[in-house]
């Protein structure tokens, strides 16, 4: 296609990006120089500080606005010609259905979420529109192009989902830093300063049975004329100390684990700096969300990993700052990496129990990265990954499917390259996603109830947020929040039913159907009835099969019946991960998928060896134009994934 | 780099970036002076990443009015004439990109970086050219070169939908990190005379193609007295004819400096590939960051990117005697 038919393909061309972050703002100001001229863009974010190292549309007047208007806004400033329309909403609203996708020649992905990208996945199957995709972490990046009928959907090959950590794990037997910020914020921050009526896990111990010590939640009651520091000795001693010395009783937990220490506030602090206040400025007239335990203790670098004293003191001066000075909080608080007082305490708290279970202390800086599950993210990657997409994405315009390519942008060069394209992989013809082949799911059916399957199965694995679920011509199940109050209570009931007890009965060769009717979704599930089940290995009870699993599984699900909500993850900060180290030959390439916890951004890293050939022979000779000009890398999948073939 | 804390400001706007490379990488990159002569896409770009990284100072040269040729690919100038009407571009993108980092100092210098005195250069960790002609950008190299303290050098260039970048660090020792630990790593980097110099027929075989396009287009633009990008279709006989010279003077066959890529050179003339710029703007802003921060492998010593086959590829041009 010559250079004029291809500017009136992109004149012509209607654009629908989703998301307007990293990868949106670099993405948007590009399009528009490259002579987009109809660009909708969904965000539903709004700006914040640490935003602005990168997503350079916004300043910091902005924080607080929609990212999509204020995107448009600024870059309409410079190119006032072009038509933007932005919408500060959730890409999974039921407005942006199929048929609102239809409308668009391509669809841009700059997402930060594994939900979100599953849902505009399915939607533009539907829709038959070719959707980019892309991600980025710091200095590694990657641009994938989905065409139906010609490559693979996004779901082919099935992304790790995010992590999640046995409940015992967490409330007994710690072993990594990560066990015990997720003990630190989804428990005792909970219990201390969040919903009170919430369940929480905070006393359940391994081996305990359904025996909950209750009694003790009193303790997290303060009283009239419990002063503060009392008050926080009394929670200190308790979690730190008496917890773990009834944990201790258990001696079957501890056969071969290391023993924790108990660990008693009177034993770690003088007498003297228990009662100390930190050094607060009466008058300080600082936003909530800036108080700060740290500065008042004249603890002042986040990247130094204080004692088991000093964190200690954080706790109690943290905990004291939340009682006297965000007293109307309590009781209502969520976590958020954003409020530095929450990221003290649980920094205090997750420290304190590490030197119990004798696990490495961390920095604030650290652990604020994990606890907050940040992505660490610069400019001049999103800035590549966004030209990548936009080259993309004409050529998606101009039809020129033969030459789509998934780049990869990476740290360490392979081959001479640090930005490497490959031809896109073929459908997997067992995908659910796009090619509709039956999975099957292994499960009592005697004892795992509807509730089971769809929490676990439907909702969870197959990403289906409002599904049906039927047997043949008979809907066992609805989801949704339009429902009629009678029929709605006819399918609750039905949740809490074993699968061979509903009213069509779901036994061994039974098939169901599960639809998501937003994201035009329909998948067909063979039963078969399995009576046991590993307890580790499974804890779901129920195994869903004809799904190509990725190499590395998340380990373990959280379980349990006492958990109110799974425990979400909160991941090893990226640079702490074990990548995998991939050997990068010519002719073939073995790759896996690195073993990082949820990777909000890239799915898929290719940590590559450096180059070790130095080809330098002399050779005069003619090149043959094929030689080394059409040389794409090949990369293998594992063996047991279908096989890729170059696109014809 | 003990002293001075980050201050409070600082942590929270550069978060995300010191957990790519550390809180000691982001107070050299705050000390850091840059140097940008020559605005156009790929180098606005550049200025755009390197003041979000948050570096000391960024200084602008480039005197020369907004043009049509100037606006492409330029997302600093708003496209209204009341606003940019007799204003030089270095004015009106310094005007910008101090938007995007009040903690830069970004500075328009009035001049040209060719007639400077080398004293000038010496305010400076980093200067990238770009726009100019190839005996320019030798001058400046070496003036960089010749001074006391090292100024790392970078040439930028964007044609049509490829680009090239210029990678001099002179002699440069960083601690590489390895499986275990780190270990000590010296380059010695060519200057860009010394590079370009190096006998064609001792580069390795698939030096990229590039290479060799781009230093036929440089040498043709500098024999008949053209401004960079000053081209056309009509001048392709006239490089064939110089491609053919070169490479018999140099025992390379003609099939390593294939005509389409010079032709697809020529009929671009000026005009670049607006997507390519954000590429090769970036790849540009990783290297300067690693070279002031001293922490990760820097390229050598040339790079290129070409839409047509996607590929962003290192090429080592120097003598290996010096490695």
């Amino acid at each position: 296609m010559d250079s004029d038919s291809k500017t009136e393909a992109i004149k012509r061309a209607k654009v629908l990006m989703v998301g307007a972050g990293g990868i949106g703002c670099e993405l948007l100001k590009t399009l528009a120089l490259s002579g987009f001229r109809d660009i909708h863009i969904i965000d539903m974010d709004t700006i914040e500080v640490s935003n602005l190292n990168r997503q350079f549309l916004f300043r910091q007047s902005h924080v607080g606005q929609s990212k999509a208007k204020v995107a448009r806004d600024v870059v309409l400033r410079f190119m006032p010609q072009i038509c933007i329309t932005p919408y500060h909403a959730n890409v999974k609203d039921p407005e942006f259905n199929v048929d609102f996708l239809k409308k668009f020649n391509v669809i841009l992905n700059g997402l930060d979420n594994l939900d979100a990208r599953r849902h505009v996945n399915r939607l533009c199957l539907a829709a038959e529109v070719p959707l980019v995709e892309s991600g980025t972490t710091g200095f590694l990046g990657q641009v994938t192009v989905h065409i139906k009928g010609r490559t693979e959907c996004y779901e082919c090959q099935p992304k790790p989902t995010p992590k999640t950590y046995p409940v015992c794990t967490i409330t007994s037997t710690p072993s990594k830093f990560v066990h015990c910020i997720v003990w630190a914020k989804d428990l005792l921050f909970a219990k201390l300063f969040g919903d009170r009526n919430q369940e929480n896990d905070l006393f359940v111990h391994t081996g305990d049975g359904s025996d909950s010590v209750k009694p003790t939640d009193d303790i997290f009651e303060r009283g009239l004329d419990e002063v503060p520091v009392q008050y926080g000795r009394k929670i200190y001693d308790h979690v730190f100390g008496y917890n773990i010395e009834v944990a201790l009783a258990n001696e079957e937990t501890w056969k071969n684990r290391r023993r924790p220490r108990p660990i008693f506030l009177g034993d770690v602090l003088p007498e003297k700096l228990i009662l100390q206040n930190g050094n607060l400025e009466k008058n300080c007239l600082t936003e909530d969300l800036s108080l700060s335990a740290m500065s008042s203790l004249g603890l002042n670098n986040p990247q130094e990993i204080w004692s088991l004293a000093e964190n200690s003191r954080l706790f109690l001066e943290a905990l004291r700052l939340f009682i006297e000075r965000r007293g109307k909080d309590i009781g209502s608080l969520t976590f958020d990496k954003d409020d530095q007082l929450a990221i003290e305490f649980v920094t205090a708290a997750a420290n304190i129990r590490a030197s119990s279970f004798g696990i490495p202390l961390h920095s604030l800086f650290d652990a604020k990265g994990i606890a907050g599950n940040i992505v660490h993210a610069v400019a001049t990657t999103n800035a590549i990954i966004a030209g990548l997409i936009v080259i993309e994405a004409i050529k998606v315009l101009e039809a020129d499917f033969q030459n789509c390519r998934m780049t990869y942008c990476l740290e360490h060069p392979c081959q001479k390259m640090l930005l490497m394209p490959v031809e896109p992989f073929e459908a997997n013809k067992s995908c659910y996603v796009c090619s509709e082949t039956p999975l099957l799911l292994e499960v009592n059916t005697q004892t795992s109830t509807l509730r089971d399957f769809v929490d676990k199965i439907v909702k969870n694995k197959l990403g289906m947020s409002f599904p049906l679920i039927m047997q043949g011509a008979i809907l066992i199940f609805e989801g949704g929040d339009d429902l009629e109050e009678d029929i709605a209570a006819n399918y609750a009931l039905n949740l809490d039913k074993v699968l061979t007890a509903l009213p069509a009965p779901v036994t061994s060769g039974s098939m169901l159907t599960v639809e998501d009717l937003q994201q035009e979704l329909s998948c067909h599930i063979n039963i078969k009835h399995r009576e046991e089940f590993d307890e580790e290995k499974e804890p779901d009870r129920m195994v869903l099969l004809g799904w190509t699993t990725p190499e590395k599984e998340s380990q373990g699900v959280s379980n349990g019946e006492n958990m109110a909500a799974a425990i979400p993850a909160a991941p090893e900060a990226i640079n702490k991960s074990e990548e995998v180290v991939v050997t990068a030959e010519i002719s073939r390439t073995k790759r896996k998928l690195s073993e990082m916890s949820e990777m909000t951004e890239v799915q898929e890293i290719f940590q590559i060896l450096p180059d070790t050939d130095a080809n330098n022979s002399m050779d005069p000779q003619e090149v043959e134009e094929n030689d080394y000009d059409n040389d794409l890398i090949v990369l293998d999948e594992n063996p047991e994934a279908s096989k890729k073939r170059r696109l014809q | 780099m003990d002293g001075e804390e980050l201050t409070a400001q600082q942590t929270a706007l550069y978060d995300r970036q010191i957990r790519v490379w550390g809180v000691d990488a982001q107070k050299r990159l705050s000390k850091a002076q840059i140097l940008v002569s020559g605005l156009n896409g790929t180098s606005v770009e550049f200025c755009k990443n390197i003041v979000l990284a948050g570096v000391g100072s960024l200084t602008l040269m480039d005197d020369r009015l907004v043009t049509e040729d100037a606006l492409q690919a330029n997302f600093l100038i708003p496209r209204d004439e009341t606003v940019y009407s007799g204003r030089s571009l270095s004015e009106l993108c310094c005007e910008s990109l101090r938007d995007f980092n009040p903690m830069v100092r970004v500075l328009a210098e009035k001049g040209d970086l060719a007639q400077c005195e080398m004293e000038f250069l010496d305010k400076f960790d980093v200067v990238v050219v770009t726009g100019c002609s190839l005996k320019t950008k030798i001058e400046i190299n070496e003036k960089c070169r010749k001074r006391a303290k090292r100024i790392a050098f970078y040439a930028i260039e964007c044609r049509d939908s490829c680009g090239e970048i210029f990678v001099d660090l002179q002699n440069y020792t960083y601690a590489q990190k390895k499986s275990v630990g780190t270990a000590e790593c010296h380059l010695s980097y060519p200057s860009l005379e010394d590079a370009i110099l190096l006998p064609w027929r001792n580069l390795p075989r698939k030096v990229s193609k590039l290479y060799y396009a781009m230093r036929v287009i440089e040498k043709f633009e500098l024999s008949e007295g053209r401004n960079p990008g000053e081209l056309s279709n009509f001048d392709l006989p006239a490089v064939l004819k110089l491609r053919k010279e070169l490479c018999d003077a140099q025992s390379l066959n003609e099939s390593h400096v294939p005509e389409t890529l010079l032709e697809r050179i020529l009929v671009a003339g000026p005009m670049l590939y607006p997507p390519v710029c954000p590429i090769l703007g970036g790849i540009l802003g990783q290297e300067v960051i690693k070279a002031i921060s001293g922490k990760g492998d820097p390229l050598k010593n040339f790079f290129y990117f070409d839409a047509a086959d996607g590929k962003g590829v290192i090429e080592d041009i120097s003598n290996p005697s010096s490695i």
